[in-house]
């Protein structure tokens, strides 16, 4: 069954003054427990199918389905809380709150879930341990390693169990051991917890390790390959 | 929520520096505000003080309508009631009766315009200290047929301690009024309006000279606290009939011009405080301006992982006034020394100029200025900050509203 399903969608930015055509009419389908790879140029718009796909952003036109659920007509609070709930971020630049130690970071959507103290506390002992930095806990993000935070960002898009993991350039600022060690990781737990995780990438190490890629360029599909 | 005001508290120490400027600003900004307002308000409660207790006390009790005509035909009889209500009234120390009204005084060939009280002498010591400002002779007690002359009156009769002064004027309800009375003692008041005009007699003579036996114009009411002056008036008009037959009155309701000079400068320092806020919040708008710019990025970012608009509102609003609360109590923290130092040690610009001390005893008070330790005008600065840094913090808010995460994350 497919987890996240898209038709037609385009994006337009500008439309009133100097139109740009972001995507022109996207058709997707990826299932529960993919490890799937969107890769194009820069400028292609796999960020942007990324963000509409997220619920970060709207589509001027088309259809967007994430796990059964039309959410291009929910408001701005019910994509808030679609995305509390369902979806993990992964962000090119980690994106973690600087003045939270690892640990909180972590935890930091189970708490805006308002998950018990246990649960919260085992589920992020769990994760860090899984990402290699059950060590690192109460550090702050500035006393990390680009490495150790990209993978506080992965436990922390993990922590509130989504059906999904989007993930944008995540290797785009590591070195290649961080990178093979993050992929490893994100594999693992694909194969493990069978949670579906989709990049938009243009890095080889990760095009590589993918089971699907999709390329996209100037904002439409040409080519879709399982391997 | 305690999850919000422990970031909104880190958040706040993101950037030290920035912060301690803030913070800095705010508590200059409240410590001249609390001492400015320290020094008006305690230099004014002297100035009322010494002008209350100087003659009016901080109530009178007359006849209806004698206030405003002050006239000896409006004297009343000191009833049961009254003196029950003098035992009864739990802030009143004593009643000072009193009989006014204006006279021709005469020495040999010399002659002038005074105000007669008639006053029961103790009485009048303990709630005006009268008897500390003889400069001559001796003050007067009841039972004597003497009079107390203020120094100015003296000297325009040329007259002294021992002479005999002649009174004549008009008494109640036209009866003729004459006596002539021995100088007991001359008293010297700061102002020179009441040097001029002011002779005493006992109580039961001056009510004899003017043929208004057992009569009163006024009771001054002597308080125990002057705090409590409010309850006090509330409790006489409660137990008086004021609506035929008495006028219970403040002193701010006697001295309406006293209480217009306070308001006067109280506007003035209002004007130096509003100009100083503005100042100051246009400081704290520059820190918030910097922090929303610097967070949008994270901001986008809080927004795509889940946490709610609401949410981030909340903690950028208790980031604001937090910030405003830190400087607000520091400042006040900081300004206690000062107040309190200026209340115990008030200045006194007898000391720097004798022509300073000479223009305020002119006007009947001393040049001696405490601050007033008064903890409402501390709070006041604190809910002003707060009162700012929550308007400030609706720009945040409305930027948190519009945020769009793609935008934000975008740069």
């Amino acid at each position: 069954m497919a987890v996240i399903k898209t038709q037609n969608v385009t994006k337009v930015y500008n439309p009133d003054t100097i139109p740009v055509h972001a995507l022109n009419g996207i058709n997707i389908e990826i299932t529960q427990g993919e490890f799937t790879a969107i890769v194009g140029p820069s400028g292609s718009g796999k960020t942007t199918l990324l963000n509409i796909i997220g619920g970060l952003d709207n589509p001027t036109d088309g259809y967007i389905e994430v796990g059964g659920q039309d959410i291009s007509k929910l408001s701005d609070n019910e994509l808030i809380e679609f995305r509390k709930n369902n979806i993990g971020f992964v962000f090119q630049a980690y994106n973690l709150i600087p003045v939270m130690t690892a640990k909180e970071n972590v935890e930091f959507v189970m708490l805006l879930q308002n998950r018990p103290q246990a649960e919260r506390d085992q589920r992020v002992k769990e994760l860090m341990e899984a990402v290699g930095i059950g060590d690192k806990m109460d550090k702050r993000p500035s006393q990390l390693s680009g490495g150790q935070q990209q993978r506080v960002a992965v436990a922390r898009a993990l922590a509130p169990k989504p059906h999904f993991i989007l993930a944008d350039e995540p290797t785009a600022n590591l070195d290649s051991k961080s990178t093979a060690n993050l992929l490893d990781i994100m594999a693992d737990l694909n194969q493990k917890e069978n949670i579906t995780f989709v990049f938009s990438t243009h890095d080889q190490r990760v095009i590589d390790r993918a089971r699907r890629v999709i390329t996209i360029d100037d904002g439409l599909v040409i080519s879709d390959e399982t391997r | 929520m305690s999850t919000i005001f422990k970031l909104a508290w880190r958040n706040i120490w993101r950037n030290k520096r920035r912060t301690l400027i803030t913070i800095g600003s705010i508590l200059f900004a409240v410590l001249f505000a609390i001492f400015m307002q320290s020094v008006q308000r305690g230099a004014w409660g002297k100035i009322m003080n010494d002008v209350v207790n100087f003659y009016f006390g901080y109530g009178q009790i007359h006849t209806k309508g004698y206030w405003d005509e002050q006239s000896i035909n409006k004297a009343f009889e000191p009833t049961d009631q009254l003196q029950k209500l003098e035992v009864e009234g739990e802030n009143i120390n004593a009643f000072v009766p009193r009989l006014e009204s204006y006279a021709l005084a005469a020495f040999r060939q010399n002659s002038t315009g005074v105000l007669v009280v008639g006053t029961h002498p103790e009485r009048e010591a303990a709630m005006t200290n009268l008897g500390d400002r003889i400069i001559e002779g001796e003050y007067f007690q009841t039972g004597d047929k003497a009079v107390v002359v203020a120094s100015g009156v003296a000297e325009n009769l040329e007259i002294g301690v021992g002479d005999t002064l002649v009174l004549v004027s008009q008494g109640y309800h036209g009866a003729n009024a004459a006596g002539k009375y021995p100088v007991k003692g001359l008293v010297k008041f700061g102002s020179p309006d009441l040097n001029k005009q002011m002779v005493y007699l006992p109580l039961a003579v001056a009510q004899k000279f003017y043929g208004a036996e057992n009569k009163l114009t006024s009771l001054a009411i002597h308080l125990k606290d002057k705090e409590e002056l409010e309850s006090t008036m509330s409790f006489l008009k409660s137990e008086l009939d004021t609506a035929q037959t008495y006028e219970v009155m403040d002193w701010e309701r006697m001295m309406p011009e006293l209480v217009q000079a306070r308001e006067v400068d109280a506007v003035g320092g209002y004007i130096i405080l509003f100009i100083l806020y503005v100042i100051i919040t246009f400081g704290i708008f520059g820190t918030i301006l910097m922090m929303t710019k610097e967070r949008e990025y994270e901001m986008g970012v809080l927004l795509s992982i889940g946490m709610k608009r609401q949410q981030m509102g909340i903690m950028i609003w208790l980031e604001i006034v937090m910030l405003g609360m830190l400087g607000a109590l520091s400042g006040m923290v900081a300004v206690l020394p000062f107040v309190y130092y200026f209340y115990r040690n008030p200045v006194d610009f007898g000391k720097f100029s004798d022509d300073m001390k000479a223009a305020y005893e002119r006007f009947g008070f001393e040049p001696i200025f405490p601050t007033a330790l008064d903890w409402s005008v501390f709070w006041t600065q604190a809910i002003i900050v707060v009162i700012i840094t929550c308007i400030l913090a609706i720009y945040p808010l409305l930027k948190i509203r519009k945020l769009k995460p793609v935008e934000a994350m975008r740069g």
